[in-house]
C-alpha cells in the first residue's frame, strides 16, 4: 500500500489524577479540579491537535509491563471497567476502545521481521492498563480514533538502560516501516512522566494543590535540563543522557516509550510545542508535541 | 502462643494453576500447592493472611476488604494461556482491623473496596490452589514500591496485632518467586528451566535455610539476595522481612519444601513452615528491631532542620526531638510522656498526653483510661481533619472520623492494658459541636459498643484542649 505516515508525536503522562481532576462522565469519583496546568496543557494540546488529520493513535504505556517480547492488543473492541491498582480511590474508569488490528499486526510483523520477540494480545478477557486509558483519553476524549497499543517491555530491568534503549530505537523503526506500508497517518503518544519520584503520603483532599510540588529540587533541575535539550531539537543528546535521567531522577522513561517515539520519528531535530508542565504526587510530567508533518517528517 | 499457626512461601505464576500438564515441572508444582492445601484444611485456621509482591503500592500499604471481589484475571505477559475468572471470601473485618492497627504504629494504610479492583494474580492463584472453596476467609495486602526493612516489619507487627485481638488462628502466605529472572524469550513448556546455574544454586540455598526452618535468618539475607538473584522489578525482595516478623522473627520452624521448580526461567518453590518448640536456634546476627514506624521521607510536608538531625540522635534525644516537633508543626498544646509509675500504663501506639498523665491506671480489676481523642500516635495528626486552623478559623471536619480514631486508640490503650473494648463498663463522651455532630458520633460508636452494654454519659463542651471535635473517658475491667 505504502503511502502512510506519521503525522504527529506527544508526550502524554498518564497520572490517573488527572482524569479525576476532570471529572469526565466515564470517571467514578468526583474531584474539585486540581493540576489545573496540566489539564490546561492538554487543553492546549487537544486544540493544537484538531488542526492535525490522523486516523489512528499508536500509544506505548509503561503499565502494561512484559517481560517476555513486546505485546500488541489484538481484540478488535474493549468494553470494561478500570481501576488503578494504586490509587483506586481516584481512577474507576468505564472504558470503550476500538484497537486497530491491521496497524498493530502489521508493527508486529515487522517488528518479529526485524528480529524482536513480539506476541499478539487476543485474550478477549484482558484488562486494558490505565496508562494506556489516561493518555488516550486526555488526548482524545471522544475515543473516535481506532488505537494501537504496545506494551512495555521491561529490558530496562533485566538487562540496563542501553540494551532497552537499543530495543526500543528497534521498535520505533519497526513501527515507523509498518506505519509508512500502512497508508495510515498516525499520532504517537509515550505516555510517561519525566523525573518518578512520588510522595508517598497523600493528602486528605488528593486535589488539595496547597500540597503538590516536585518531590526534591534535583528532580526539577533534571526535569528542565531534559525539557531544555527536546525543545531544543536535541533529541539524541536526550537518548544519550537517558541512562543517567533514568538512575538520578528514577524518570519513568525506563519504560522506552519516549526512546521508541524518538526512533519512530527519525530523532527530529526541530523544536516541540511546549503545552504545559507540572508536577502530580510529586513527580515531573510534561506535555509536549512534536508537529511531524507540519515540520517536514516523513 | 502465637496465633500464626503456619506460614507458606508459593509462586506467582500462573502456569500450575492453568496448564499444569504442559510441563512436569508445572506438575510438580501445583502438586506441591495441592499437598499445602490439604495441610490446610486439615488445620484450625480460620483466616488466610496473604502478602504479594505482585500487587505494588506507592502511597502506604493496601489492604483488600471487599468482602466479596469477582473479576477475570488475565496475565499481563501469559495472557494466552488464558483466563482465571474469580470470586473470593475476605474478611472485610479484619481488613479494617489491620489497617487501623497499621496506622496506630505510624503506618500510611487504607482498606479498598471498590468493585472491579483488580485482585494481583499472585493472590488470584494462591486462593484458587490454596483455598478452591473459599471456606477459610482471606485478606490480602500490597507490597509498598518504597517500603524498607522497617517499614515491612512494622507491618508485620501490625497484622500481629489485629490477629492478637480478633482471636484468630491465622495462616500467612507470601507471594513471590526465588530468582526472578525470566526467560525474555518465548520457550516451549520443555524446554523451561532455571534461568541460570547461579540462579539455581542460591535458590538451593534459600530452600536449605527453610528446610531447616530458618526464617530470620533468611530475612537478615534479603538484601543480599536481592543482589544476587533478583532483577530489579517494581517491588523488591522483601516477603522473608514480612513473614519473619509476623511469626515472632525466629528461626524455629519445621520446615517442608514441597515443590521447586523453573517457571518461566524464575524459580518457583512451595513451602511450609510450621512453628516448632526447638528448631536451628536463635538469630545467629540481627539487626535493629522496631515497633512502630517513624517515616523517613515526609516529603508531602516541610521538612524541618531539626527533622534532619534525627538520625544522628540518640533514642531518648530522638524521642523528644520528635515531640518538640510534632508539637511545633501543629501549633497545639505541649505533648508528654506519659506519667511513669506502679500500676500506670502507656503504649507508644497511642496519641502523647498534653499533660502529666498515663494513658491509664489499674486499681484492682478495673482500668481507668485518661481521656482520649483521635490524634494518631505517631504523627499527632487529626484523621478527619482539625476543626480550626492555627488562626482560629473554623474548618470543615469528619466527625466519622474523629470518631473512629479515637476509639480506635482507646482500643489500643485497652489492649495494652490486658483490658479490650468488650470489657468496658463506662463511658463519658465530649462533643464540641452536639448538634453538628451527635448522629455521626453516635453511628460510629454503635459499630464498637452495639454489643458492650456500656454505660454512656455525652457531654457538650465549649472546647477541647487539642483542636478536635469528641474526647471519650473510659472505665472497664480487666
Amino acid at each position: 500500500m505504502g503511502g502512510g505516515k506519521i503525522v504527529a508525536g506527544i508526550i502524554a503522562p498518564h497520572p490517573p489524577h488527572l482524569i479525576y481532576a476532570e471529572n469526565p462522565p466515564q470517571n467514578e469519583p468526583k474531584s474539585e479540579g486540581g493540576w489545573e496546568q496540566l489539564r490546561w496543557g492538554y487543553e492546549r494540546m487537544r486544540e493544537s491537535l484538531e488542526e492535525v488529520d490522523y486516523d489512528v493513535i499508536v500509544i506505548l504505556s509503561p503499565h502494561w509491563q512484559t517481560y517476555v517480547g513486546t505485546h500488541f492488543l489484538g481484540v478488535e473492541n474493549f468494553k470494561s471497567l478500570s481501576v488503578d491498582p494504586v490509587f483506586p480511590n481516584l481512577f474507576r474508569f468505564n472504558y470503550d476502545m476500538q484497537v486497530d488490528i491491521e496497524l498493530a499486526k502489521a508493527i508486529h510483523d515487522q517488528a518479529e521481521a526485524d528480529g524482536m520477540a513480539v506476541k499478539m494480545m487476543e485474550n478477549p478477557d484482558f484488562r486494558v492498563d490505565y496508562g494506556t486509558i489516561v493518555s488516550c483519553h486526555l488526548t482524545r476524549p471522544d475515543w473516535d480514533k481506532p488505537i494501537v497499543s504496545i506494551s512495555s517491555n521491561r529490558s530496562r530491568h533485566y538487562y540496563s538502560v542501553e540494551v532497552m534503549q537499543e530495543m526500543m530505537m528497534q521498535l520505533g523503526e519497526s513501527t515507523r516501516k509498518a506505519i509508512e506500508a500502512s497508508g495510515k497517518r498516525v499520532l504517537l503518544i509515550a505516555s510517561n512522566s519525566l523525573s518518578h519520584r512520588h510522595f508517598t503520603t497523600e493528602s486528605a483532599i488528593p486535589e488539595d494543590m496547597s500540597k503538590e510540588h516536585i518531590t526534591s529540587h534535583a528532580m526539577h533541575l533534571w526535569d528542565m535540563r531534559i525539557l531544555d535539550l527536546m525543545r531544543e531539537g536535541k533529541t539524541q543528546q536526550v537518548v544519550d543522557e537517558m541512562p543517567e535521567f533514568i538512575e538520578q531522577a528514577i524518570s519513568e522513561n525506563d519504560g522506552g516509550s519516549l526512546t521508541w517515539m524518538f526512533s519512530a520519528l527519525e530523532m527530529p531535530t526541530y523544536s516541540p510545542l511546549m503545552h504545559g508542565y507540572g508536577t502530580i504526587i510529586g513527580t515531573g510530567n510534561v506535555i509536549m508535541e512534536w508537529q511531524h508533518e507540519k515540520k517536514g517528517g516523513i | 502462643m502465637s496465633r500464626i499457626i503456619k506460614s507458606l512461601v508459593v509462586p506467582a505464576h500462573p502456569h500450575p494453576y492453568l496448564c499444569p500438564d504442559a510441563n512436569q515441572g508445572w506438575a510438580n508444582i501445583r502438586a506441591g500447592f495441592d499437598e499445602a492445601r490439604r495441610q490446610i484444611e486439615e488445620s484450625d485456621a480460620d483466616l488466610l493472611i496473604i502478602y504479594s509482591t505482585l500487587w505494588p503500592s506507592i502511597i502506604g500499604h493496601q489492604i483488600i476488604s471487599d468482602p466479596n471481589p469477582e473479576w477475570i484475571f488475565v496475565d499481563h505477559d501469559f495472557h494466552d494461556l488464558g483466563s482465571i475468572p474469580y470470586s473470593l471470601n475476605i474478611d472485610a473485618q479484619f481488613a479494617k482491623d489491620w489497617d487501623a492497627a497499621n496506622k496506630a504504629r505510624g503506618l500510611q494504610s487504607r482498606c479498598v473496596n471498590y468493585h472491579g479492583f483488580p485482585i494481583d494474580g499472585g493472590s488470584v492463584v494462591a486462593l484458587k490452589l490454596l483455598n478452591p472453596d473459599n471456606r477459610i476467609p482471606a485478606v490480602i495486602c500490597s507490597s509498598n514500591v518504597y517500603a524498607n526493612r522497617a517499614e515491612t516489619t512494622v507491618l508485620a507487627k501490625a497484622c500481629t496485632d489485629a490477629v492478637e485481638a480478633s482471636g484468630k488462628k491465622a495462616i500467612a502466605v507470601v507471594i513471590m518467586s526465588m530468582s526472578n529472572r525470566m526467560f525474555t524469550q518465548p520457550v516451549s513448556p520443555d524446554e523451561d528451566a532455571i534461568h541460570s546455574l547461579k540462579d539455581d544454586e542460591w535458590n538451593q540455598k534459600i530452600l536449605e535455610f527453610l528446610g531447616e526452618g530458618r526464617l530470620e535468618d533468611l530475612a537478615q539475607l534479603s538484601r543480599t539476595i536481592q543482589g544476587q538473584i533478583r532483577v530489579q522489578k517494581v517491588v523488591s525482595f522483601k516477603p522473608m522481612w514480612w513473614l519473619s516478623a509476623i511469626n515472632g522473627q525466629h528461626n524455629n520452624f519445621n520446615g517442608q519444601v514441597l515443590a521447586y521448580e523453573a517457571l518461566h526461567g524464575a524459580g518457583g518453590a512451595v513451602v511450609v513452615l510450621d512453628p516448632s518448640e526447638g528448631g536451628i536456634g536463635d538469630k545467629e546476627f540481627d539487626e535493629d528491631d522496631v515497633e512502630n514506624y517513624l517515616g523517613d521521607r515526609n516529603v508531602l510536608d516541610a521538612v524541618t532542620e531539626d527533622s534532619i538531625v534525627i538520625e544522628e540522635q540518640s533514642l531518648a534525644e530522638f524521642d523528644s526531638l520528635v515531640l518538640k516537633t510534632l508539637a511545633k508543626e501543629e501549633s497545639g498544646p505541649e505533648l508528654w510522656q506519659g506519667t511513669e509509675g506502679e500500676n500506670l500504663v502507656n503504649t507508644d501506639a497511642a496519641p502523647k498526653p498534653v499533660g502529666p498523665y498515663p494513658h491509664a491506671r489499674r486499681i484492682g480489676d478495673l482500668l481507668y483510661l485518661s481521656g482520649v481523642g483521635p490524634r494518631q500516635a505517631q504523627t499527632n495528626s487529626i484523621p478527619g481533619g482539625p476543626i480550626k486552623d492555627e488562626n482560629g478559623t473554623p474548618l470543615d471536619y469528619d466527625i466519622e472520623a474523629q470518631t473512629r480514631a479515637c476509639i480506635e486508640n482507646i482500643k489500643v490503650i485497652l489492649e495494652a492494658s490486658g483490658s479490650g473494648i468488650d470489657k468496658v463498663l463506662d463511658v463519658t463522651s465530649f462533643l464540641v459541636d452536639m448538634d453538628r455532630d451527635f448522629k455521626g458520633y453516635n453511628k460510629v460508636y454503635s459499630e464498637y459498643f452495639q454489643d458492650v452494654g456500656a454505660t454512656r454519659t455525652t457531654l457538650a463542651v465549649r472546647a477541647l484542649p487539642t483542636p478536635i471535635a469528641v474526647e471519650l473517658k473510659v472505665i472497664a475491667s480487666l
